[in-house]
């Protein structure tokens, strides 16, 4: 019974965060979709996480995991870093570009009405 | 506190109070409260952070308050109290920062949507790889968690559970998929795989289907608990086939959507992981992300008129339709100008609209073309650009290229914005982009982009195109725009183009 409560919660959640993201992101205007995608592109960099947890397994006692396994496990977290470090710095550098302008009338309005 | 200090009796009190704290301290940190807190303090910071990114001034930010909520969740991660093999982390997030860093500093502005591709490959390919190591660790107990339930008693025989073992199944192909995928659309934005499509002709899509039922076939037999990596093996290798073949047959053309179909499919597949992981911040992000990735896909093939199961189905914009090189004769004769009669006809109209396209980015034109649009304002002409949704090779990816080239905001008009205003326009000047200008789209419903939405320059009194050749564009269809009485082409490299109607309007 406690598996399904895990599910249900999980699944609430995995609902939920998608009307959510679809709330947040809907508010982009184009100019930004190509700093928005590479950003996104760092935020599933959480799948590090899930390569985090599972190279841990040995010390948790339940299940050893082998050399394949290991060599696996840095190969997903090598991948995961990437994606966090290099989508984070990069979309920082494209919209620095944005922000060196000038502000003009139209961009206060818009995000007066984005706030 | 110096009454305290004074007694003796009470130190000791305090140092006695303080190592019965230290205990409980690391068990409060490691406790999985803290790293629900932890998370949730994340959720708040990244979805902050997001919504940052619907204005350009609080962009910035957003970014980093973003960046800030991935740290607190990797954090909370590993203070998990079975968290170990911390070399093996460290060796990790050594490597992954040393290709990171260095790649994402030097990156081109033209090359963003090759990199992001990249990076969605990557996350795709880090999803495959979780999922496969939790089934050499797990896959033994697949299927076998059974409730045995009577009148009296309900038994639970430990196990996987079977939401479980789905979830990380799908993940497992859906991160396949998106790894070739993207390290598909990365070869081909690069140019290293031609940009036209490439297919198996007839038989793609029984083959296309054929792998998508194995991996489905094999994915359901691992979840029925038959235990065999190298069926698990045969899954991904199924998936990775699929995802090579759903992107070859992709014309240039669509690439805007691929990519963001492909970011939709790691944020889905990261969320999987987060189900079958019992994770809720992989779920959480990852289904942002997810999102994030549907809603660009539907705006990208909205702006193309085209449905994404026809772009999954693939073979447009090769041009294969198209007769080559000789089906210019029957459009009649091409007007061709000089760089300084270019100059002429912009410095004495009033109103000039300029349509950016992928060419322009290519010759690294962007700062040209400012400096131009200045030149001419300062004549008191009125500049605009417009840009169609999927100029470039990414959503927004013009944007971005203009930002670099400090073009004020206000001059940037998209398209719904622009086309109104085009039949009041004297010249419209056109660097670098073909399709998104093709009258075809509106007036020949024979084309293969018949029924997308176009910039209309041929409202506008005259256009200028500046182009390096005839040839066509990455669509691969010719634009009858050029025959048009009112064209001008200018040939020539965008970048040496502009410099020369910006020294032919000094002399004027």
């Amino acid at each position: 019974m406690i598996l399904a409560s895990t599910l249900t919660t999980n699944l609430a959640i995995l609902v939920l965060a998608g009307f959510l993201g679809f709330v947040v992101i809907s508010k982009i205007p184009n100019t930004l979709h190509t700093p928005l995608m590479s950003g996104t592109n760092a935020i599933h960099g959480i799948v590090l996480l899930g390569a985090l947890l599972l190279i841990g397994l040995p010390a948790s006692g339940l299940v050893g995991i082998d050399a394949l396994s290991k060599a696996l496990l840095v190969i997903a977290v090598a991948f995961g870093t990437i994606n966090v470090v290099g989508g984070f710095l990069v979309t920082d550098r494209m919209l620095e570009m944005f922000k060196r302008k000038p502000q003009t009338k139209e961009e206060k309005e818009q995000e007066g009405g984005s706030r | 506190m110096s009454a305290l200090t004074g007694s003796g009796a009470a130190a000791a009190h305090v140092a006695l109070l303080l190592s019965r704290l230290a205990a409980p301290a690391t068990i409060f940190l490691q406790s999985q409260s803290f790293i629900y807190v932890l998370y949730i303090i994340a959720f708040t910071l990244m979805i902050q952070g997001l919504r940052g990114l619907a204005g350009p001034r609080t962009a910035v930010r957003g970014n980093r308050i973003a960046a800030v909520g991935m740290a607190v969740a990797v954090i909370a991660t590993l203070l998990q109290p079975q968290e170990g093999n911390w070399g093996l982390i460290v060796l990790g997030v050594v490597i992954g920062t040393a290709v990171g860093i260095p790649a994402a500093r030097k990156v081109r502005m033209t090359a963003m949507p090759q990199m992001v591709a990249l990076f969605n490959g990557v996350g795709g390919g880090a999803v495959a790889l979780i999922s496969w190591v939790d089934y050499r660790s797990h896959g033994s107990s697949y299927g076998t968690h059974t409730i045995v339930q009577s009148a009296i008693v309900q038994v639970q025989v430990p196990g996987v559970a079977t939401y479980v073992a789905i979830f990380s199944v799908a993940a497992a192909i859906i991160g396949s998929i998106s790894f070739w995928g993207s390290n598909i659309a990365f070869g081909k934005l690069q140019e290293v795989l031609p940009g036209r499509p490439i297919t198996l002709g007839r038989i793609q899509q029984p083959v296309n289907l054929l792998l998508a039922a194995l991996a489905l076939a094999a994915g359901i037999a691992l979840i029925d608990g038959v235990h065999s990596e190298l069926l698990f093996i045969g899954m991904l290798v199924a998936a990775a086939l699929l995802g090579n073949l759903i992107v070859l047959p992709i014309g240039g053309a669509d690439m805007p959507v691929v990519i963001a179909l492909l970011n939709a499919f790691t944020g889905v597949s990261a969320a999987a992981t987060g189900m079958a992981l019992n994770n809720p911040a992989l779920i959480v992000f990852g289904m942002m992300v997810g999102a994030s990735g549907s809603i660009l896909t539907k705006l990208m093939a909205d702006a193309m008129n085209r449905s994404i199961p026809a772009i999954i189905a693939g073979g447009f914009g090769g041009g294969a339709e198209v007769a080559p090189s000789g089906a210019t004769a029957e459009h009649g004769s091409v007007r061709s100008i000089s760089a300084a009669d270019a100059a002429i006809q912009l410095a004495y109209a009033s109103r000039v609209v300029i349509v950016p396209g992928y060419g322009m980015a290519v010759a690294q034109a962007q700062h040209a073309v400012r400096e131009l649009a200045s030149e001419l304002e300062q004549r008191g002409v009125d500049v605009k650009y417009a840009i169609h949704p999927v100029a470039g090779r990414m959503p927004g990816h013009m944007n971005v290229l203009l930002a670099e080239a400090d073009v004020p905001y206000d001059q940037l008009k998209e398209m719904d914005e622009i086309n109104p205003e085009l039949p009041h326009t004297d010249v419209c000047l056109v660097i670098g982009a073909n399709d998104v200008t093709n009258p075809a789209a509106k007036n020949t419903p024979s084309s293969p982009i018949y029924g997308m939405p176009i910039i209309e320059v041929s409202e506008a009194g005259s256009v200028i195109v500046i182009k390096r050749s005839m040839n066509p564009g990455f669509a691969g269809i010719e634009n009858e725009l050029y025959y048009d009485p009112k064209t001008s082409m200018l040939f020539g490299d965008a970048k040496g183009a502009v410099a020369e109607i910006v020294a032919g309007l000094a002399e004027i």
